[in-house]
Parts: structure tokens; C-alpha cells; sequence
């Protein structure tokens, strides 16, 4: 070769790369290493997932002493008529829900993602309110607004003839539930109207078509897998949600209440096992369905196609702007509400407008200690969870080692979708509290029991709540970096944790931090399956709302609730601001 | 048979997915400094192939030696290969000059060493002062030289090249093909390149290897591919060729062919046929010669059905009449120039003549595509 230097270094290269990187740097033994870390994953996928909810099918099979009464409790579930109404009553929740919220959420989306309308991005934001507050405050709201002695009840405390929708039961219930749902319905339902070829509107209007028939011909089967997706989303949410029933259900039993009252009412672990499965069952159900949607959908848009970039059109936008504002206020009014009440002396005979109920002095809960537990859980959740879950990503992704495992693991990853966090707390419960397992009359002791009752179980607990959508998020990112980068890598002889540090990492970090926005913020804001797993020297925030709104401190669960309101949006604009620094600097890799 | 001279030995290389066998019984070696083209149809196995030199796949039967050490089962990263892929698998997050020092980093060369090296490979490639871009601020061109010096840096034995122009268009393509030409004879690199486009293969390796259906079918110079086609595949993938079937051998040389004798002057396989044998006949669409102003032998009466224009000449679809074949198609290129002197058009008689030595013969048992 004509160049110098280097270029003598050619047929020693593989062997300098052993010496000097020592054992990293050699494949066989990256090989190795990818294939530990894979089986490392299951390993970790089963334990914290697989095996609790094992757990918790055998528990509902087996009576307080452990023995097996096979399906003796489900069949006293369905003879019992007040347990087996929650199920048909859970049902009506769920399915007016998702009506509502897909239904309202389409319209919305379709002004968000199809028009010219101004105020675009503050109508996004007000509409995911509801992610960062606990689905309780909406209860708490709808009573300050709806309740005996609330704002639309009393008609603003007298000054107008009251209106009283019987708020405590399903009407209360529905929409707290599609408060909840409806951003979510939005999500979804923007990216689907957002995913679509222009090109099949310029033919379907060159072919003369009205409107209103390219609304149906086009747009409608255009966006119907996300339709579905929606749908099998909101229904999930609903059908499992504990917070809002807990706090505005009054005697309308649903099955998450259903499990509390069993296991912490009436220490039914037995039962609360068999209504958790019950639970479980149509949520694994609209799981399954989504996940065969959303297979279609990528099929679907696999082809390139052109955007479609919305042009004005003055009656359609005023159209939409009434709309969207009045629901954009509707939602807007519900936390208004809450924090103005939160602010209230004493609702609603003084409304001196105070800090007092921020004190959170004489009441239970554990006030600024549970607020800080919860940060402190939070946080921890975002790092180690955004940590594993992108490494699980990437693992499953990245690595051409060990097949079939992997598609195991994809499989487990996705799985917590499934698993409403009833069922995840209840499950950690039996699994970790256990002292071991009886396995063919050998005393198997539980090495995971020191976990019980620690912050780690909880943030476990989160991890494996939430890592199904981070799951998702870090593996399209992966998915969009090119195949060959390993490869590439390889070939020269740099070693793949090289590659995943210097370019993997900085090209995926937009979607590693709203990973770790995501697990803060819905780990602020969780209640159903920390409320089984927290213990009294670690209270958290969210528990102590439901625990003082059933005290009756109403107002300082409106204010606990603010408080993780406020760190969530916090911790979001953060996002922002950091995600708008990276897209910044990391034009520089885009422009010329 | 392995000598210093050889850089790449393939034995009897295999590769199946369950049951599907992705490459068959492929054997071939690559002398020191030699450009290699991988030709083939999408689907025919010549990536694959590719990727088991590199060590990217592992093969199930064979053995792959480079600079004369047998690496069949060993990792990429210990065959001492460059690799440039389609889409050249740039780094979007480090400018050109970290994307070409991004191998020679791990290597424990100083900065000095380092610096002083990429801007080598930068000069070779052509990229001088652009090594502060990043990739997405280059064009496809740019991009290309970019992978290539990168997968030079670390000098390795043996250049890769998975259809590196393919994502080029015409323009770029052309230039760039004479210019990794250049370079590589340059270098004296031992590359692999496969590509599905003929015309690349032609123009830039020093020998052909095509693939039909995981099987290598022919292994040659660029003139042998083209002017000697082993199979009827080969000769139809690669140009364009006339099939004339059911002829009849007569004995070596003549054959019967709708009642006359054709000439054939020089047998290929064919040689090894019984007389009575049943053949196709072959000839390109430019070897068939107008007019009767040529030697006598092989004359065909044709009627012209249709002409094609392509510029520089016309492709004429012609029917031969006459005897029991009459309605056999047969395509001829012809120069435009000769199209206006001879006022050649459509519905005209045009004899045509076969040149004895521009035909070739296939057993009728190599079923043509």
C-alpha cells in the first residue's frame, strides 16, 4: 500500500485490538457478553414480572392456607350477586367511556392534526392535563364542581339556580374516566390523522368527490387502525382505573374498588386474587386486539407517502376553534376548580383564598414527607427505568444473538400493557411478601423477600407498571438508526458498548428523555399499584390523597394533588427546554 | 489451492435458512490486488454471500480463508475486512472526520498518528477541508467517499462493497464507479463488490462471478461473461440475447434450424452433444448483422415488425419467414446511421446474417430465463 503509518498495522490489526483492549475488545467474547445480558433480561423479565402474576393465578386457586381449592373462589365470585355486579358495572364504565372519549378525542385530534387553527400547541397542552394529575383528582374536581356543595350544584354558591346531576355513582365515574382517557384517545388518534398520504386526497378530490364522501372513503378507513388502537387504549384505562371510582363511585362498586375493599377492607387476599383476575381478563383481551391492529397499521404505512399538510379554511377552522375550546375549557375549569378549592379557607362558607390546606397539618397521609417519598420514588423510577428499558430495547433490537429469546423478551416487554396496576400491586404483594415456595416438598426461601416494604420495590413496581409504552418509544428510535451501525463498528474492531456510548445513546437521547418523563410523571401520579405495596414509614403522595379524601380532608388531598400536578408539569417543561437544546445542537448534524 | 498470492479463498461455501438454501456448494479465490464483482438477480444470494465473507453471517458448510488464514466461524472483527454498505451506515452524530477515525480510535494510535491519517484518507478520497461536515450536511457522492475512507482507515486486507452505488443517481454513479476503480488499483485492496447492475460489473471488476439461485453459474473476465455465457441465464441477465429453440445438431458446427443449416463457429458445451441432440441457438441482438454484404453463410429472410429508437441506434423486432418457422422473432440493434442509409422501416424484407463465430449453442436441457 502506498500510505505509511497505519498501514503496516493492517495484518496485526486484529491481534493489536486484543491487546489493547483487553477482554472487551475481544468479539468471541462480546459474543458472550450480549448473550449474558439477554439472558440477564429474561432472567429480570420473568422475576419481576412473570412470576408474581403466576403468583397471584395461584392464589386465586388456592384457599388462606395454601391449599388448592381449584376454581372454588371464582365460582362463590360469580354466586355472589354484589361482587359480580362490579364486573357488569365495570363494564357500562368502560364501554360509555371509551364512546365519550374516542368520540370527543376524534374531533379534537382531527382540529389538532387537520387544521389551520391558532392556538394549536396551548390546545395540545391543555389537553394532556389529565396525564399529569392522578386520575383521583378528577374525582376530587367533579365533586368541588358537581358535589352537594359544589360550584355548579349550589349554581356558584347561590348566585344562580343549582343544577344536581347525582355525581356520586356512574355519571361521576364516566367522566372522571374520560377526563383520564381522552388524552390519551387524542395521542393516538393525532398520530393516525397525521400518518396519511396526501396523495389519496388529491385523487379523490380530482375524481370529483365531495367532502363529506372523502370523509368517509378516505379519511375514516385512513385512520381506523388508530381508531381501534384508541378504543382497545381507552377501554384498558377505564375498566382498571381505582382512583376516580374510589373517590366519586359512592356505592357504584367497579372491580379495581372491588380488589381494594377485599384486600385491604376486609384482608380477602383469596378474593382479591380472583376479582384481579377477572379484571385482567378483558384487559388481556383488548391487548391482544390492539396489538393485532397495530401490526396491520405498520403494515399499512410502510410505503412512502406524501404528508398532508392542512391549508385554511375559515368555516371549518371557526368550526373547530368553538369546539376545541369549549372542551380545551371544560378541562381547563376541572383543574381551576381543584386549585382554586385547594386554596379555599373553608369550602364554601370562607373563600379566603390561603395556603392552609398546604400545611397538611392534623391530617393523615404524611404530607410533605409522602411528597418528597414520591419524588424521591419518581425519580428513581425515571433513571433505572429509562436505564433498562432502553438496554432491553436495544438488546432486543440491536443484537442478532439468541433469537428466540429475544422474541421472548419483546414479548414479556410488552406484556404490562396488559396488567392493570391493581393487579401489578396485588401480585408484588403475594410474590414478595411470600417466605418461599413448597416446591416438591422442598422449602425453596424467597430471595427477593428483603425487597418488601422497601422504596425498591416500589420503583420496581413502577418500572414494570410503565415499561411497556417506554418499551415501545426506545425501540422506534432504535428502529430508526440504521442496521449496519453495529455492524460497521464491528468490522473495525470497536467494541459494541463503544458504539452504544458514542452513537446509539447521543442519536437516541430525544427519545431516552421523554422516556424518562414518562416513568416520572405517571410514577407521581400512580395510585393503584403503589397503594398495595407502600409502607407506613415510606408514604407517598398519591396514596395520601386517596387516604385523606377518605378521612374527609377533601381539600388537602385537592392540594396534594396540586402539588404533584405542579411537580409533573415542572419536570415537563424541563423536558422541553432540554429536548429544544438538543434539537438545536443536534441541527447541526442536519443542516447544512 | 492457496498461495501468497491469493488473497480470498471461498470453498465450497453453502448457506440454508431451515430448508430454503440460500447458496450452494459456492467456490472461488481472489488473487492479491483483484476486483470482484458479485453479479445476480435481487433474491439470488449474492448478499448473503457477501456477508459470509465478512463474517456477518456464519456459513453452514465450507471454509473462507483471507490472506491465508482459515476465519470460516470467526467474528467480523477478527477478518481484517473494510465494509461499505448501501446505505453507508454513516454516523449521523460525528462529522466525517470522527466517522473515519472512528476505527483507528480503539486501536491506540495517538492523535498525532490519527489526524495525520484521516487527513490522508480524506486527500484519497477527494474530501479535502470537508472532514468538519456531518453526513447529513453531504450529498449521496460525498457520503459514499466518506464510508469508503472509512472503511480504508484500518487498512484492511479485504474491501467489501454491498451495491455501493445503487443509492446514487446516474451522474454521481458514473463517476464514482471510475473513481473506486482508481483507487482500489491504487491501493491494491482485494475487493468484493456485488452489485445487481450489469453494466457496473462490466466496467469495473477485473473478473465476474454470477449468481443464479444461491449457485454459481459463471466465473470469469468481464469479456467472458459477456461474449461466452455459460448458461442461457447468464447470457439473458447480463445484455440482451436472441433464444432461437428447437434447433437440431447436425454434427459439431451445423445445425438444423428451419430446414437450412446453420454454422456454428466455435461449440461451446455443446460439443459434448450427440448429433440429433435438440439445442437452442443464441445470439445478441448486435451481432446480427443487415444486408447481405457480408460472408453468405446464415442468411435469414425477415420482415420488420417494429423499431424501436434508442438514441445512438434502433433495436428492430424482426419475424423470420419461410420454412416450418416461420413467425420466430429476433431482435437486431442496429446503428442509426445505418437505419437512415439503408431506409430501413417498418414492413421492409431485410435478410439478416447470423455470424458463424457470434453464435452460441445451449443444450435443450438448460432451460433459458
Amino acid at each position: 500500500m502506498p500510505e505509511g503509518g497505519l498501514a503496516t498495522e493492517a495484518s496485526t490489526a486484529p491481534a493489536a485490538a486484543n491487546a489493547h483492549g483487553g477482554f472487551w475488545a475481544r468479539v468471541d467474547g462480546e459474543r458472550w457478553v450480549k448473550r449474558l445480558l439477554i439472558v440477564a433480561l429474561c432472567l429480570w423479565l420473568v422475576v419481576v414480572l412473570v412470576l408474581p402474576v403466576l403468583q397471584l393465578l395461584v392464589k386465586s386457586l388456592a384457599d388462606d392456607q395454601g391449599g388448592f381449592v381449584g376454581l372454588a373462589h371464582y365460582a362463590k365470585y360469580f354466586n355472589s350477586p354484589n361482587l359480580f355486579v362490579s364486573l357488569r358495572n365495570s363494564l357500562v364504565v368502560a364501554v360509555l367511556t371509551t364512546l365519550l372519549s374516542v368520540g370527543l378525542g376524534f374531533g379534537y385530534a382531527y382540529a389538532l392534526a387537520r387544521t389551520t387553527l391558532f392556538g394549536r400547541g396551548l390546545l395540545k397542552g391543555i389537553a394532556m392535563m389529565p396525564l399529569f394529575a392522578p386520575t383521583l383528582l378528577n374525582g376530587i374536581a367533579l365533586i368541588y364542581l358537581f358535589g352537594r356543595k359544589g360550584l355548579v350544584t349550589t349554581g356558584m354558591f347561590g348566585l344562580l339556580p343549582g343544577v344536581d346531576i347525582g355525581i356520586y355513582g356512574p355519571v361521576g365515574i364516566v367522566i372522571a374516566e374520560t377526563l383520564y382517557a381522552f388524552p390519551q384517545a387524542v395521542l393516538i388518534l393525532v398520530i393516525a390523522l397525521k400518518m396519511t398520504d396526501a396523495r389519496l386526497y388529491e385523487a379523490a378530490q380530482s375524481l370529483g368527490a365531495s367532502p363529506l364522501r372523502i370523509f368517509f372513503t378516505v379519511t375514516l378507513p385512513g385512520v381506523r387502525f388508530g381508531l381501534m388502537s384508541a378504543v382497545f387504549v381507552c377501554f384498558i384505562l377505564s375498566f382498571t382505573d381505582f382512583g376516580a371510582p374510589k373517590v366519586i363511585g359512592g356505592n357504584y362498586s367497579v372491580l379495581a374498588t372491588d380488589i381494594y375493599k377485599q384486600v385491604i377492607g376486609q384482608q380477602n387476599f383469596s378474593m382479591g386474587a380472583v376479582v384481579s383476575v377477572v379484571l385482567l381478563i378483558p384487559a388481556l383481551l383488548a391487548f391482544i386486539a390492539d396489538r393485532l391492529v397495530q401490526r396491520r397499521q405498520v403494515a399499512a404505512f410502510a410505503a412512502r407517502s406524501v404528508p398532508l399538510v392542512p391549508r385554511p379554511n375559515p368555516r371549518r377552522d371557526a368550526f373547530f376553534l368553538a369546539y376545541c375550546w369549549l372542551i380545551g375549557g371544560v378541562i381547563g375549569i376541572f383543574y381551576l376548580t381543584a386549585l382554586f378549592a385547594s386554596l379555599v379557607k373553608v369550602w364554601p362558607y370562607q373563600l379566603e383564598l390561603g395556603l392552609w390546606h398546604y400545611h397538611f397539618s392534623g391530617t393523615g397521609g404524611g404530607g410533605y414527607g409522602a411528597f418528597w417519598n414520591s419524588l424521591r420514588m419518581s425519580a428513581h423510577s425515571a433513571l433505572w427505568g429509562t436505564a433498562i428499558t432502553f438496554l432491553a430495547a436495544y438488546l432486543i433490537e440491536k443484537t442478532r444473538q439468541l433469537h428466540g429469546l429475544r422474541q421472548l423478551a419483546y414479548f414479556l416487554s410488552l406484556a404490562p400493557l396488559a396488567l392493570p396496576g391493581m393487579v401489578i400491586g396485588l401480585a408484588y404483594i403475594f410474590f414478595f411478601n411470600a417466605r418461599g415456595w413448597d416446591i416438591a416438598g422442598v422449602f425453596v426461601a424467597n430471595p427477593f423477600n428483603w425487597l418488601y416494604a422497601t422504596m425498591a420495590i416500589l420503583v420496581l413496581c413502577n418500572i414494570v407498571h410503565f415499561f411497556s409504552v417506554s418499551f415501545l418509544t426506545a425501540t422506534t428510535a432504535l428502529k430508526q438508526m440504521d442496521r449496519e451501525f453495529e455492524t460497521v463498528s464491528a468490522s473495525m474492531g470497536v467494541p459494541f458498548t463503544k458504539t452504544l456510548v458514542r452513537v446509539t445513546v447521543p442519536v437516541c437521547l430525544p427519545a431516552i428523555l421523554e422516556i424518562g418523563m414518562y416513568y416520572f410523571v405517571n410514577s407521581m401520579a400512580t395510585v393503584s399499584a403503589v397503594i398495595f405495596l407502600y409502607s407506613a414509614d415510606l408514604p407517598l403522595a398519591s396514596v395520601a390523597v386517596a387516604n385523606m379524601d377518605d378521612a374527609g380532608d377533601t381539600a388537602n388531598a385537592c392540594a396534594m394533588s396540586m402539588l404533584i400536578v405542579a411537580a409533573n408539569i415542572l419536570i415537563r417543561l424541563m423536558y422541553g427546554a432540554s429536548t429544544s437544546g438538543i434539537r438545536r445542537r443536534s441541527q447541526a448534524w442536519l443542516t447544512r | 489451492m492457496t498461495t501468497s498470492d491469493t488473497s480470498l479463498v471461498v470453498e465450497k461455501v453453502g448457506k440454508s435458512y431451515g430448508t430454503f438454501a440460500a447458496l450452494r456448494d459456492v467456490s472461488f479465490c481472489a488473487r492479491r490486488g483483484e476486483f470482484l464483482s458479485i453479479l445476480g438477480p435481487s433474491g439470488c444470494g449474492k448478499t448473503t454471500l457477501l456477508r459470509l465473507i465478512a463474517g456477518l453471517e456464519s456459513h453452514s458448510e465450507g471454509r473462507v480463508i483471507i490472506d491465508g488464514r482459515d476465519v470460516s466461524g470467526a467474528p467480523v472483527s477478527k477478518r481484517n475486512v473494510g465494509i461499505v454498505f448501501q446505505s453507508y451506515a454513516l454516523f449521523p452524530n460525528l462529522s466525517a472526520r470522527n466517522n473515519i477515525a472512528y476505527g483507528l480510535k480503539s486501536r491506540g494510535a495517538s492523535r498525532e498518528e490519527i489526524d495525520a491519517r484521516v487527513d490522508e484518507l480524506l486527500d484519497l478520497v477527494g474530501m479535502r477541508g470537508m472532514g468538519r461536515k456531518y453526513p447529513a450536511q453531504l450529498s449521496g457522492g460525498q457520503q459514499q467517499r466518506v464510508a469508503l475512507a472509512r472503511s480504508l482507515a484500518v487498512s484492511p486486507g479485504l474491501l467489501l462493497l454491498d451495491e455501493p452505488l445503487s443509492a446514487l443517481d446516474a451522474k454521481v454513479r458514473l463517476l464514482l464507479r471510475g473513481e473506486i476503480r482508481q483507487l482500489q488499483k491504487r491501493l491494491g485492496i482485494t475487493t468484493v463488490m456485488v452489485t445487481h447492475d450489469q453494466e457496473e460489473a462490466l466496467t469495473m471488476a477485473d473478473r465476474i462471478l454470477v449468481i443464479e439461485k444461491g449457485r454459481l453459474v459463471q466465473d470469469g473476465t468481464p469479456h467472458d461473461v459477456y461474449d461466452r455465457p455459460a448458461t442461457p441465464f447468464v447470457a439473458s441477465f447480463i445484455g440482451a440475447m436472441n433464444f432461437i429453440p428447437d434447433a437440431v445438431k447436425v454434427q459439431d458446427g451445423v445445425y438444423g434450424l428451419n430446414g437450412h443449416h446453420v454454422r456454428v463457429g466455435t461449440e461451446n458445451g455443446s460439443a459434448l452433444l450427440p448429433p440429433g441432440s435438440r439445442v437452442t441457438i443464441a445470439i445478441r441482438p448486435e451481432d446480427v448483422l443487415i444486408g447481405r454484404e457480408h460472408d453468405s453463410a446464415n442468411i435469414v429472410p425477415t420482415t420488420v415488425s417494429a423499431m424501436e429508437y434508442r438514441g445512438a441506434q434502433f433495436r428492430l423486432s424482426l419475424i423470420v419467414h419461410g420454412g416450418e418457422r416461420s413467425g420466430l422473432r429476433l431482435d437486431a440493434d442496429v446503428a442509426a446511421e445505418k437505419v437512415r442509409r439503408l431506409q430501413i422501416c417498418p414492413e421492409m424484407d431485410l435478410p439478416v446474417q447470423l455470424p458463424l463465430n457470434r453464435l452460441r449453442v445451449y443444450g435443450a436441457g438448460e432451460a433459458h430465463a
